[in-house]
């Protein structure tokens, strides 16, 4: 199903993709100056797909997330481009337009469940709460309904555990309670900005093993943020890696992992310690990523690329690489 | 300091740790490093969180000993325990013949020079008022016995040791990246010549990017002044790239330990094995089965009977609950805490 996609959509959406970055171009207004965190992504994420997003920081991913969320706020303003979701243009919504959208076809699960959890709530009021809000429900048939959900997300003893308040949860618990809270009203797309980021590796494996489930479960359409390939590449079927607000190269996890074309996907993935490179020394990129501030004129990854030309001072576009991948480089 | 009886009660268990190779700098014994939690009525129920509870294990002369565990392990109070940067409630540290934890005064100050300590945080552990330069030459003021002119020239060679350069000597650490961050921690570490570094998650608040450029310094570093690394993280496959041996800690138990290669293709102990099978990525075609542990780690103030994984564990039998299974060697160099090493 991707691999068609991702071939057209560059074109207008099909009736099959959920949502379509276009340009977008996201930035923060600051004393020194304006700092493109997002200078012109596009992307698009097919309805039941999975996508993810991997970049380090400073990269624009997460900017990229809470923009299609319009989460953004001042001194941060969407500056261009369009963010189709189900053929309309949330950038182009008001808030009031975005709310009913926001939490109940578009979900967000953050990096730290305790953020997104209220500590004076019980849980279950919680989700409740978060049901409430997009459906018409008794607070009995909501509370019955969050117990469903508990237990769906692989939470023990959900009725029991509706009762708790987040503080006595442990962290993977939580982050299952916010996923069942992102969960509750069916969304068709679920952002996971970093979901296990802050968790310990067979926590991690836990939840990652739950949104595979859930994916199978429930006909949601996945875009993961992460700053790591390798748990990107255990959900997703697509990945895009973005540095510098920009994205650097696009194509299906198998091609963009065992065959990076972009410098910088080459610099990153070499750059991962791997049991054959023991006793070898790491390849490394040079340098550090740039400050925002003062991005360098054309590619972003210039100062640091092995491969750099003249040429690239001036901006390479997005495009067809010919194996149903994107790239932006000067050389492919 | 040290319990005279709890030595002896454990004397069978000396040599459980693999310190018969080689030649070891580091003799870690039955270390056990215990806090107390109140609790109940005004606080007068005290109960002991045993963070690092018994542990006995060996570092050699110029390798890099890897340490893994999950949070709240006891990975981090180990090794802090063995600079003495947390207090042991008691057991040896023989560093060279002698016992660190039973220094004091000069004798400890001398010992201090040798164990030197890389932080996780940059942020944290490098103060915003002082200028690099001092930052750096704050080891060799406290040893009080170089000259200014001495200090200033060692400073400038330790930067350019660690890719800084001059220009940098004067500016404030909040004015560098992570990575540029962690190489001041470095310096200041290496600015006494130590022997020992413990090197707690030096990389894991860096960019993919940079940690690269951070290992290689490490190594290269250990390369040219023979150095003997702790090193803390919770990457599995950063532990398995720079470590020549590997320690797996679950709840204040030393469960495993051998040589990098063994422990990750071989593992004995059914938590490493847990483990290892839970890195991202680790799916691909020749690697392990993904086991997914159900529950979660329980709390280090009642841990439970015998072996401490056997709540988790899918492989555990009744004597699991009785009896504490002991590290021994199970194969020539390969340490496991389990009952049933030999079986897997």
């Amino acid at each position: 199903m991707t691999a068609g996609v991702r071939a057209e959509s560059e074109t207008a959406p099909r009736d099959d993709v959920l949502l379509e970055v276009r340009d977008l171009q996201t930035h923060f207004k600051t004393r020194a100056g304006v700092v493109r965190a997002v200078d012109g992504v596009s992307f698009a994420v097919p309805a039941g797909a999975s996508v993810g997003i991997v970049g380090e920081s400073g990269s624009g991913k997460s900017v990229t997330s809470l923009s299609i969320m319009r989460l953004i706020s001042s001194p941060g303003f969407i500056a261009g481009g369009q963010i189709l979701f189900q053929g309309r243009d949330l950038a182009a919504l008001s808030e009031r337009e975005v709310q009913a959208i926001r939490g109940r076809d578009l979900a967000l699960v953050f990096q730290d469940p305790m953020s997104a959890l209220n500590p004076v709530y019980t849980v279950g009021k919680q989700v409740a709460e978060s049901l409430r809000a997009h459906q018409k429900l008794t607070r009995q048939a909501a509370l019955d309904r969050a117990v469903e959900l508990l237990s769906m997300v692989g939470i023990p003893a959900p009725e029991r555990r509706v009762h708790e308040y987040p503080h006595k949860l442990s962290g993977g618990m939580r982050q299952r309670v916010t996923i069942a809270m992102a969960l509750a009203n069916e969304p068709s797309l679920l952002i996971l900005d970093e979901p296990t980021t802050a968790l310990d590796v067979t926590i991690q494996a836990q939840i990652l093993d739950l949104v595979r489930d859930l994916r199978r479960r429930v006909n949601t359409a996945v875009l993961l943020i992460s700053h790591d390939i390798g748990v990107v590449a255990e959900i997703c079927e697509e990945v895009v890696v973005m540095y510098g607000g920009r994205v650097m190269e696009r194509g299906s996890v198998e091609q963009v992992t065992k065959n990076p074309r972009h410098p910088y996907t080459v610099g990153l993935l070499n750059s991962i310690p791997r049991p054959e490179m023991k006793g070898r020394k790491l390849s490394t990129i040079g340098g550090t990523v740039p400050n925002p501030l003062r991005m360098p004129p054309g590619c972003p990854f210039q100062p640091r690329c092995p491969k750099a030309m003249d040429i690239c001072s001036s901006k390479p576009e997005l495009s067809e690489a010919g194996d149903g991948r994107q790239i932006a480089c000067w050389l492919s | 300091m040290v319990d005279a009886d709890n030595q002896a009660a454990t004397a069978a268990q000396d040599g459980a740790g693999p310190n018969d190779e080689d030649d070891v700098l580091l003799d870690v014994r039955n270390l056990k490093t215990y806090y107390p939690s109140r609790s109940g009525l005004l606080g007068r129920q005290q109960a002991w969180v045993r963070a690092v509870d018994d542990v006995s294990f060996t570092i050699r002369r110029g390798e890099t000993f890897g340490l893994v565990g999950e949070s709240g392990c006891g990975k981090s109070t180990l090794g802090r325990s063995v600079v003495r940067l947390e207090k042991a409630h008691s057991g040896e540290v023989i560093f060279e013949g002698q016992d660190v934890l039973a220094k004091k005064g000069r004798d400890l100050k001398r010992l201090r020079q040798d164990l030197q300590v890389i932080f996780q945080d940059p942020h944290g552990s490098l103060d915003p008022r002082m200028k690099v330069r001092d930052i750096i030459a704050e080891g060799l003021v406290w040893q009080g016995t170089v000259s200014r002119d001495e200090r200033a020239h060692r400073v400038r060679e330790l930067a350019s040791l660690v890719g800084l350069r001059e220009e940098h000597l004067d500016r404030h650490a909040h004015e560098f990246s992570g990575g540029q961050r962690q190489r001041i921690g470095i310096a200041r570490a290496l600015a006494l010549r130590p022997k020992f570094v413990l090197a707690d998650e030096p990389v894991s608040a860096l960019d993919m990017s940079v940690q690269s450029q951070v290992l290689n310094l490490l190594t290269d570093l250990q390369e040219d002044f023979g150095l003997t690394y702790l090193f803390i993280a919770h990457d599995l496959s950063v532990v398995e790239y720079i470590s020549d041996r590997v320690g797996v800690m679950y709840l204040g138990k030393l469960v495993e330990v051998a040589k990098a290669e063994d422990l990750y293709t071989d593992p004995r102990m059914p938590y490493t094995e847990a483990l290892l099978s839970a890195i991202p990525g680790s799916q691909a075609p020749g690697r392990r089965k993904r086991i997914v542990l159900g529950g979660e780690v329980p709390s280090p103030l009642d841990p439970p009977s015998g072996c401490r994984f056997r709540t988790r564990c899918w492989k555990a039998e009744s004597l699991c609950a009785e009896e504490v299974p002991v590290l021994r060697e199970v194969v020539p160099d390969h340490w496991a805490a389990c009952h049933f090493a030999e079986a897997s």
